[in-house]
C-alpha cells in the first residue's frame, strides 16, 4: 500500500518536473538544474551518512574532482560521457581511500579527517595551476551532445540533467533495497551485531564511502557544463557543510530527504527574494528551530504530522 | 637566526589566540558533548559588539569593551546554552552540530547586514612598537598578546584545579551521574563551562581583531583552526588545547617563511589527519579520558 502511494507520488513529481520549466525562461531552468545537481551529491552523502552512519565532510571535494575531470576531458574535445566516467571512477577510488580512516575512527574525529581532506583538495586545486587553472579556474566547458542532439540550450540541458538525476535515483534505490543497502543500515545501527551476523564491516564501510563519493563525482560532471566555469572556491569546506545541512534538514537516512533538503536550500532563496538580505538569517533560524523541535528533518516532520490523526483514531478505538 | 626568532615569536603570538578559542571549544565539548561549529563566529562577534558600543552608542572605549564583554557572555554563553544546546538534551548528536552550523551562518549574516560587510579597524588595546633582541625585531604587541593569552589559560587552569567550583566543574564533566549524587549542581557547572567559553572567545576577539581588522567572515578560518588545535593537543585537556594552538601558530609561520607559501595551510591539516589516525587522544591527552 505504501509502496503504491510512493509510486504515484514519484510519478506526479516527475510529471511536475517535466512541465516546471516550460515557459519560465532560462533562469528557472538553470535553478532547477542546480537543485538536481546538488540533490545527486546529497543523495550520495545520505548513503554514506544516513544509511551507513559514516560522516563525511568532504562531499564538495568530490563534486570538485568530478567537475575538474569533466572540464579537463571536455575542454580537450573528448565527449562528456568520457569525462563523467573519468570523474566518477576517480571519485570512487579516492572515496575508497578516504574510507580507510573510517575503519579506525568514528563520529567527530571522522568528520575532522574528511574536513581536512576537503581543505587539502582546495589547496591543491588552488595551487596546481597547470591542471586546474588555479584561482582563475576553468571556463568554457561545452555542453554534452547526445547523438545529433545538442544540449546547449538551457531547457535541453535541464531535461538532460533531469534524466541523469532520475537514473542516479533509480540506481541508488536499487542499492538501498539490495542486500548491500540493508547491510549498510545494519552497520549504522549496531556494528558489532552486523559483524557477528557475518557482514564484512570493513568492505561495507569502504563501499559506503566509495559509492557516496562517486555520486559527488556525478554531480560535478553536471556542474561543469551547467555553470561553464569552475574555481576552487566552489568546492571548499563551506560547500561540504552546506551539503551536510541539506541532508540532515531533509531527513537523515530517508531516501527522499536529500532531494527535499537541497530543494529548500536552492529554491527557497528565490521564494524569499522579497526579504532580500534577511533570507540567509531566516533560513538559519528555520534550520535551528527545525533541528531543536524535530531532529528527523523535514521528512521526519511530515511523518509526525501524518501520524498524528492515526494515533488519535487509534486512541478512539481503544 | 634573528629571522627565525621573529617568525617563532609571531607564530607563538597568533598561536596563543588560537589556543584561547581552542580551550573554550574543548570546555564546551567536555561539559555538554557539543561540537560548536560556530566557535569561529564566537571570536568574530565580540569585536563588533565593542564597535557598536563605540560608534552607535558613542561610549568611551572602556565602556564599550565592558559592554561587548558582558553582552558576549550573555549571548554566546547563556543564550547559546539555553536556546540552542539545551533543547537537544544530553546527546544532541548530528542535529546539534547542524544547529551550530546554522548559528554560524546567522551570526555572520547578522553582522554583515546590520553592521557592514567591510573590514573595520578595531582599537588596539596594547601599545604598538618594536624592540630588538639579539638582532631580531620583536613586536611589543606580539609579546603582550602571548603573555595575556598565557595568563588567561594559567588562571583558568588554576581555577579548575584549585577552587571548589573548578573541581566541581571537572566532576560534572567527567561523570555527571556520580557528581549529581555527590551533591554537585551539574546543570550549573555546565552553564559555567558555556560562560567561560564565551569569556575566552571575547578575550581572543579583543586580542586578535586589532591585528586582522574586524570583518564578518573572520570566523571562517579561525573556527577550523580552533578545532584542529583542540584535537591535535588532546580534546580532553586544557593544556592540550594550549599546546595545539601554539604549535599550529608556529608551524604555520615557519612553513610560510621557510618551505612554501602556497601550501602553508596544508601542514596543520596533515598533522591533524596523522594525529587522529595514530594518536586520537591527542598529543597531550591521556588514553583514558581525563576530562577538563
Amino acid at each position: 500500500m505504501r509502496g503504491h502511494r510512493e509510486a504515484i507520488g514519484v510519478a506526479v513529481v516527475v510529471a511536475a518536473l517535466i512541465v516546471a520549466p516550460l515557459g519560465q525562461g532560462n533562469y528557472i531552468a538553470y535553478l532547477l538544474c542546480s537543485w538536481l545537481m546538488l540533490a545527486i551529491a546529497a543523495m550520495g552523502l545520505n548513503l554514506t551518512l544516513g544509511y551507513a552512519g559514516r560522516i563525511s565532510l568532504a562531499q564538495a571535494s568530490f563534486i570538485g574532482i568530478g567537475a575538474y575531470a569533466t572540464s579537463i576531458v571536455t575542454l580537450a574535445h573528448y565527449p562528456w560521457v568520457l569525462g563523467m566516467a573519468v570523474g566518477v571512477v576517480l571519485c570512487f577510488v579516492v572515496g575508497l581511500l578516504l574510507g580507510f580512516p573510517a575503519l579506525r575512527v568514528r563520529g567527530h574525529y571522522l568528520a575532522f579527517v574528511t574536513l581536512a581532506f576537503n581543505s587539502l583538495f582546495f589547496l591543491v586545486a588552488r595551487n596546481e595551476d597547470w591542471l586546474t587553472g588555479g584561482t582563475y579556474g576553468l571556463s568554457g566547458m561545452p555542453r554534452p551532445r547526445i547523438g545529433p542532439v545538442s544540449t546547449s540550450g538551457q531547457l535541453a540541458f535541464y531535461y538532460f540533467t533531469l534524466a541523469v538525476a532520475l537514473l542516479a535515483a533509480v540506481v541508488l534505490r536499487l542499492i538501498v533495497r539490495s542486500p548491500w543497502g540493508r547491510a549498510f543500515k545494519a552497520l549504522r545501527e549496531n556494528e558489532v551485531r552486523a559483524e557477528s551476523l557475518g557482514l564484512d564491516v570493513r568492505r561495507l564501510t569502504l563501499l559506503a564511502f566509495a559509492i557516496g563519493s562517486a555520486y559527488g563525482g556525478l554531480a560535478g560532471a553536471i556542474e561543469a557544463p551547467l555553470v561553464q566555469y569552475i574555481d576552487p572556491g566552489s568546492f571548499d569546506v563551506v560547500q561540504s557543510l552546506s551539503l551536510l545541512l541539506m541532508v540532515v534538514v531533509g531527513g537523515l537516512g530517508e531516501f527522499w530527504g536529500p532531494v527535499l533538503g537541497s530543494a529548500v536550500a536552492v529554491l527557497l532563496p528565490e521564494a524569499l527574494r522579497v526579504t532580500a538580505a534577511y533570507y540567509l538569517m531566516l533560513y538559519a533560524i528555520a534550520v535551528i528551530l527545525l533541528m531543536t523541535r524535530c531532529p528527523g528533518g523535514l521528512i521526519g516532520l511530515a511523518r509526525r504530522i501524518a501520524a498524528r490523526p492515526a494515533r488519535r483514531r487509534g486512541a478512539a478505538v481503544s | 637566526m634573528a629571522q627565525f626568532l621573529q617568525v617563532l615569536l609571531s607564530g607563538l603570538a597568533t598561536g596563543s589566540i588560537y589556543a584561547l578559542a581552542a580551550v573554550g571549544f574543548s570546555l564546551v565539548w567536555q561539559a555538554a558533548q557539543a561540537v560548536n561549529f560556530a566557535q569561529g563566529e564566537f571570536v568574530m562577534l565580540p569585536a563588533f559588539l565593542v564597535l557598536i558600543g563605540e560608534h552607535w552608542l558613542h561610549w568611551p572605549l572602556w565602556a564599550a569593551l565592558l559592554f561587548g564583554f558582558a553582552l558576549s557572555i550573555l549571548l554566546l554563553g547563556l543564550a547559546f546554552k539555553r536556546l540552542i544546546v539545551q533543547p537537544f538534551g544530553p546527546d544532541g548528536g548530528l542535529p546539534l552540530v547542524i544547529a551550530t552550523m546554522a548559528l554560524s551562518i546567522l551570526l555572520k549574516e547578522a553582522v554583515k547586514t546590520f553592521y557592514g560587510a567591510e573590514a573595520e579597524p578595531f582599537p588596539s588595546l596594547l601599545p604598538n612598537g618594536t624592540f630588538h633582541v639579539g638582532g631580531a625585531v620583536v613586536s611589543v604587541r606580539d609579546v603582550l598578546n602571548l603573555l595575556a593569552a598565557l595568563a588567561v589559560v594559567l588562571l583558568l587552569t588554576l581555577f579548575l584545579d584549585r577552587t571548589k567550583t573548578g573541581r566541581q566543574m571537572q566532576a560534572a564533566a567527567q561523570n555527571p551521574g556520580v557528581a549529581e549524587i555527590l551533591g554537585v549542581d551539574v546543570a550549573r557547572m555546565t552553564l559555567y563551562a558555556f560562560l567561560l567559553n564565551a569569556a575566552l572567545a571575547a578575550v581572543a576577539s579583543f586580542l586578535i581583531t586589532p591585528v586582522y581588522l574586524a570583518k564578518f567572515s573572520n570566523g571562517e578560518s579561525l573556527g577550523i583552526v580552533a578545532f584542529i588545535a583542540a584535537i591535535i593537543g588532546g580534546f580532553n585537556r586544557i593544556r592540550g588545547a594550549l599546546v595545539g594552538g601554539l604549535l599550529i601558530g608556529v608551524l604555520d609561520n615557519l612553513t610560510a617563511t621557510y618551505v612554501t607559501l602556497s601550501y602553508r595551510a596544508a601542514l596543520p591539516l596533515v598533522l591533524l589527519i596523522a594525529v587522529i589516525l595514530w594518536r586520537p587522544q591527542g598529543l597531550l591527552g591521556d588514553e583514558e579520558a581525563r576530562i577538563v
